[in-house]
């Protein structure tokens, strides 16, 4: 049992990962590619937080007669991913966006006809 | 306890990741990603990440969905079924996961206090922060000290991508005399969202200058703020949103508040400090830091709420021009 508990967290980082990737290289649609790199993101998240996580820590924020806290760098790092990660997913829309506007659709294996078009 | 539920929601998590691989309803899947994003800060608060926990919350459940279904109501939303052989990226795939699987049993175990990642800086930053820097929240202390060049870097880009988004897309005009749109006629979210919106904006205030003793910070603060005025676009129209912040403001917000960041930091080079060190901003160091701190989190705050807020513009004045055509 505790060596399930152990490790976990890293396989269904791992099976996320793994999920977000097949979405990015299998799907048609540009919008599902973004929500797939999305998970994969997410995953790389829950990575670092599990690794930052002390069993029977509390959360980085003191507090009297709290001993373990767990650490807080891991925390800082995904913090700042996260809006960061919003902002390129946006960007990453907007060029879905424009996609649309220029060949009249988002699927992948449509684009090969209207080549010409531009 | 806590193990047992950290099974059990990323058992959850995974269930959802699966199900999103098979649907064909573009709608569905970004609801499911809103689901995702919520369960994922769940599970982030049982891991202690009490502050990651808040920004996903409102990044992921709030925004992000915001601008998929935005990009959604202009690109349509059903995905086409795919001639594509399923064969050859299950291949990849697999192969990818049992190497990574494989490795994974390499890593040390979760959760035990030995582990290399606590043994650098962890201890410093939680033994010396609350004295050396004078804040409760060890989080706000690394981040806006200690690894204050870091989230420098990381405003800036923000900054840069609402500038790219805003290149492609380009921000709708302000004009009084646009056609009608929102849920004006529907009372129940017209008077709900009157009495949530200021509510909102009050605590997003709250989070920005109560991250140093609690979670929270510039970053959440700022997507809070930006969540409430979306709400208002969204229930009493865009036209009338970009009346009351205006999108000529928010270009303006965006770069001044990576200049007020920025500008801390020279600061202290007129002060005789190095770029970023607050010591030197009052004569007790952790006064200083303490005056340094709040400067740049509300220059982070600033910048984001500014980013988030023409980032919607941009998708949202895409869809009303679709609309009008």
């Amino acid at each position: 049992m505790s060596f399930i508990v152990d490790y976990y967290n890293y396989w269904i980082v791992v099976f996320l990962m793994m999920a977000g990737f097949y979405i990015v290289i299998s799907a048609n649609n540009l919008v599902k590619k973004i929500v797939g790199l999305n998970i994969f993101q997410t995953s790389v998240f829950m990575m670092y937080i599990s690794i930052g996580k002390v069993s029977g820590g509390s959360a980085p924020i003191v507090a009297e007669g709290i001993t373990t806290y767990s650490n807080p760098l891991p925390h800082v790092l995904i913090l700042t991913a996260i809006v960061v990660g919003v902002a390129t997913t946006a960007v990453g829309l907007a060029l879905v966006v424009r996609i649309k506007r220029a060949y009249g659709t988002v699927e992948e294996n449509e684009f090969e006809d209207k080549e010409d078009l531009i | 306890m806590a193990e047992f539920i950290d099974l059990v929601l990323l058992g959850m998590l995974a269930i959802t990741a699966l199900r999103v691989i098979f649907l064909k309803d573009l709608f569905a899947v970004v609801m499911l990603f809103g689901i995702y994003s919520f369960l994922s800060a769940l599970i982030f608060v049982n891991l202690d990440a009490v502050d990651v926990a808040f920004t996903e919350a409102s990044v992921g459940a709030g925004i992000s969905t915001v601008l998929m279904l935005g990009t959604l109501a202009l690109t349509g939303r059903k995905e086409k079924t795919s001639n594509h052989p399923a064969l050859l990226p299950l291949l990849v795939v697999g192969v990818t996961g049992a190497a990574l699987i494989y490795g994974s049993l390499d890593m040390p175990p979760f959760g035990d206090p030995n582990n290399p990642a606590h043994q650098h800086v962890a201890p410093r930053y939680i033994e010396d922060s609350p004295q050396e820097i004078g804040l409760p929240n060890m989080v706000t202390s690394v981040l806006a000290s200690y690894r204050a060049f870091d989230t420098l870097g990381e405003t800036a880009v923000v900054f840069a991508a609402a500038i790219g988004v805003l290149s492609l897309l380009g921000l709708p005009k302000r004009d009084r005399q646009a056609i009608e749109s929102g849920l004006k006629s529907h009372l129940v979210l017209r008077v709900v969202a009157k009495l949530i919106i200021p509510l909102t904006i009050l605590f997003a205030l709250y989070v920005q200058f109560h991250g140093d003793y609690g979670p929270g910070g510039g970053f959440q603060a700022g997507v809070i703020a930006a969540a409430a005025i979306i709400l208002y676009a969204l229930v009493l129209g865009l036209p009338m949103a970009t009346h009351v912040v205006q999108p000529a403001l928010l270009k303006t917000l965006a770069a001044l508040g990576v200049l007020i960041y920025a500008g801390t930091g020279v600061a202290n080079f007129f002060l005789g400090g190095n770029f970023l060190d607050y010591n030197m901003l009052a004569s007790d160091p952790v006064a200083g830091q303490h005056i340094g701190i709040i400067l740049i989190e509300l220059g982070v705050g600033i910048t984001v709420f500014a980013a988030m807020l023409s980032i919607f513009y941009a998708f949202a004045g895409q869809a009303e021009r679709t609309n009008i055509q």
